[in-house]
């Protein structure tokens, strides 16, 4: 497969999965501003997101003060900022458009009919129908895609290559949710254990889909190192670490074939550190030193990956 | 589709006999189910051109132009025969340049057109072929006179329309099809492969072909998806190849591919911009060496287009004559260069009866039909060619025939041309039919689709 089409579907992928997630994080900020005890703190609400993509000194310089609309706005609409949901699925299609063969014909009219609703609509509008429809229906498009693509796309390195992108995509946007969240909801000196509040981390489980599964895993009242090991280590919660590197290892190996190479190599690693992690040893070393590590050995993966399929100047 | 004296032509006669029972609301709806067909297989060609392109459907007729064997045996034979003489030319152009020597045609025509390419001279093309996929247009004046137009010898287009013009026609009238026996067209991407396959480099036996495009921009960008994917080749634009060690390859995730064959979209001047035009960001820097060294094969060759300029033109009767040794089987139209003093005088006398082209126009456009201009028009142009004569040619206005076609005001007669498609490879071959183009107005006898043309499927019937 031309490595061009392998490059443009990794980030069609990515960029529908983060669109995803930016709805995701917007929805739960703005859920916990709405809750009393946060009345007198929207700052420590809403800034934190900016520090996702480095983005507090241009929003800064443009928006002044970080408030719960003008982030939105940013995050949500804003076409010059490349990670807000409106520039995310107008990457994605565009790259689309440029594998249109690649891709079942299906695939592209959920995409294109995306776009075009997203570029007809504003922010406005949706606004006034209250934001978090418009977060629901960003999930229900990204949905969609999803399922258009396992049902309809043919299962050839173009298929594995979507894969590969949502599943790196979502471990890292998990990761940094729960970092965001976890530190706020949990401040320095706090110890474990404490009351905590019930609709804080409600919300927080219930922004990666993983309320009921929370009840499922450990029939238990909210417990903060609990929700960490449910996102980071369970096997079975679809948006988890673990299980997302449990895809790239299964992934990368179909698509290694015979041939083993370094990204396959270091997406091992990492699974391995999940997959025998214990969630006492990494709270008691700090959660926030081991998510900021994860992300950092994963974008490094995404490095390699990007080396071992997409660049192919190297004579083997 | 009438005969000299009226009559309807023998191959039309079921079609007609057919449509005309049909009452005018069911041809509506026929029409109007070709266009959603259209549409539904050219949504993504609309969508390419959203965003300010110009790309749009080409407005598709429901009758189709018929011509039955005997009439295609002319056509055919002439198209081999054209398409033959051609690659010989070139490959005389440029290796010993006997018909130069022998004076059939002047130095001057080739060596200042620059669609000449000096790179290639003493260059060895496999089978010797230089053009690959030729596009011949074609016009009839008379019941056996058919008259070439122009030849088309770099980057022909349209071939999709053929392929896709028939799959429509085969729903609308699967009857019509069950009657008549009419020549499959299907098959074109098959042969194209395999004539494709069969000019890859001498060392090599299992090639690797694949299709160069200019990218989704371009306006005939569907049709290189859609052969791309009927052959099952890669579609790769310039950045996806590279030339190293003397061979070009394609970036794969699998690595290095090397790459034997290239059908190209691209015309020459875009294709290396290390030997051509260095601004061109389409192409692959360096491939003119690997071409020179006989290890990747163009389809089509670099400097075909030499031998498919307006001028040129004027020459293929004694090209054909020169080397094949035969009688030219499709007609030449009278050509005058207006580079020469007493054609240009007599030319410039009768602009209001003439059409006067640019050497190296094409599409319709910068072109003047003397007898449908104003004064004021046919002034302004006689002052562009006086400041460059060498780049023009006239020719007289032809009585180009017509068929039905389907109309607002019912079915009416249109002026017709036809591009036949001749594959050259192992063979020389032609698929039966090719692309009809019609002139949708009334009178009109400009059937580029850019300039408000449509067009026809095209059925030959088979004995």
């Amino acid at each position: 497969m031309l490595s061009r089409t392998a490059q443009n579907l990794f980030w069609l992928s990515r960029y529908i999965e983060r669109a995803e997630n930016t709805a995701r994080l917007l929805d739960v900020t703005y859920r916990m501003s709405l809750l009393p005890s946060a009345a007198s703190q929207q700052d420590q609400q809403w800034g934190p997101l900016l520090a996702i993509g480095s983005a507090a000194a241009e929003f800064g310089a443009r928006y002044g003060e970080a408030g719960g609309e003008s982030v939105i706005e940013y995050m949500g609409f804003d076409p010059a900022n490349p990670s807000s949901i409106l520039a995310c699925v107008a990457a994605a299609r565009e790259n689309a458009r440029a594998e249109r063969s690649a891709i079942s014909t299906e695939m592209w009219e959920a995409l294109n009919a995306t776009h075009l609703e997203l570029q007809s609509k504003k922010y406005r509008d949706f606004a006034k129908d209250g934001v978090r429809g418009f977060f629901d229906w960003v999930k229900e498009r990204s949905h969609l895609f999803r399922g258009v693509t396992f049902g309809t796309m043919y299962r050839d390195d173009a298929f594995h290559f979507i894969r590969l992108g949502t599943f790196l995509e979502r471990g890292d946007n998990t990761a940094r949710i729960l970092d965001i969240k976890y530190h706020q909801l949990l401040p320095q000196g706090r110890r474990n254990g404490e009351a905590v509040d019930y609709f804080q981390w409600g919300a927080l489980l219930r922004s990666v889909s993983a309320f009921r599964a929370y009840r499922q895993a450990y029939r238990d009242t909210v417990d903060p190192q609990k929700i960490a090991e449910l996102l980071i280590l369970d096997a079975d919660m679809p948006r988890s670490l673990l299980y997302c590197f449990e895809e790239v290892v299964n992934v990368l190996a179909t698509l290694c074939g015979a041939r083993p190479r370094e990204c396959l190599r270091l997406a091992g690693e990492i699974h391995a550190s999940l997959k025998f992690g214990r969630i006492d040893r990494i709270v008691a070393g700090g959660l926030h030193d081991f998510l900021n590590g994860f992300l950092v050995r994963s974008n490094g993966l995404a490095v390699q990956i990007q080396r071992d399929f997409m660049m192919s100047l190297q004579f083997e | 589709m009438r005969r000299p004296d009226g009559g309807i032509r023998a191959a039309y006669r079921d079609f007609w006999k057919r449509i005309e029972e049909v009452p005018r609301e069911q041809l509506l709806l026929k029409q109007a189910e070709a266009d959603a067909l259209f549409r539904r297989v050219g949504i993504t060609f609309l969508v390419y051109g959203e965003g300010g392109s110009t790309e749009r459907l080409i407005p598709f007729d429901i009758v189709p132009r018929i011509l039955d064997a005997s009439e295609w045996k002319v056509i055919e034979e002439g198209c081999i025969q054209r398409v033959k003489a051609l690659n010989a030319f070139l490959h005389d152009i440029y290796h010993d340049q006997e018909i130069l020597r022998a004076g059939v045609v002047p130095k001057e025509m080739v060596y200042r057109n620059p669609a000449y390419r000096p790179e290639m001279q003493g260059v060895d093309l496999a089978r010797r072929v230089y053009s690959h996929v030729s596009g011949i247009d074609i016009v009839r004046i008379g019941p056996a006179d058919f008259y070439v137009l122009e030849d088309n010898l770099r980057t022909p287009s349209g071939v999709s329309y053929v392929l896709e013009n028939r799959e429509v026609m085969m729903r609308l009238f699967p009857e019509a099809f069950a009657r008549q026996r009419v020549a499959p067209v299907g098959n074109y991407p098959e042969r194209l492969l395999h004539n494709l396959r069969a000019v890859s480099p001498g060392d090599v036996s299992e090639p690797t072909v694949v299709l160069l495009t200019p990218g989704r921009y371009n306006s005939a960008y569907f049709e290189h998806l859609f052969l791309a994917e009927q052959m099952g080749i890669e579609l790769v634009e310039g950045r996806d190849l590279f030339v190293r060690d003397g061979r070009v390859w394609m970036r794969t995730t699998e690595g290095p591919v090397r790459v034997d064959v290239i059908y190209r979209r691209i015309d020459d001047d875009f294709m290396d911009p290390l030997a051509f035009r260095a601004d061109s960001m389409l192409g692959v820097p360096g491939i003119l060496s690997v071409v020179r060294a006989g290890r990747v094969t163009l389809a089509n060759g670099f400097g075909a287009g030499v031998a498919d300029d307006k001028a040129m033109y004027s020459f293929v009767p004694e090209i054909i004559r020169f080397y094949l040794g035969e009688k030219p089987v499709l007609n030449n139209v009278q050509t005058w260069r207006l580079g020469e003093p007493e054609a240009r005088a007599y030319v410039l006398e009768r602009l209001h009866e003439l059409v006067v082209k640019e050497v190296h126009g094409s599409g319709g456009y910068g072109m003047l039909v003397g007898p449908a201009a104003t004064k004021a028009e046919r002034e302004a142009y006689r002052r562009r060619v006086l400041k460059d004569p060498g780049n023009f040619i006239a020719q007289p206005t032809l009585a180009l025939s017509t068929c039905p076609t389907f109309s607002k005001a019912g079915i009416a007669p249109r002026h017709v041309d036809l591009r036949p498609y001749v594959l050259s490879g192992e063979t020389t071959s032609v698929i039966p039919g090719g692309l009809t183009r019609v002139a949708l107005r009334a009178g009109s006898l400009v059937v580029n689709s850019s300039q408000g043309g449509g067009v026809k499927d095209t059925w030959v019937l088979e004995r």
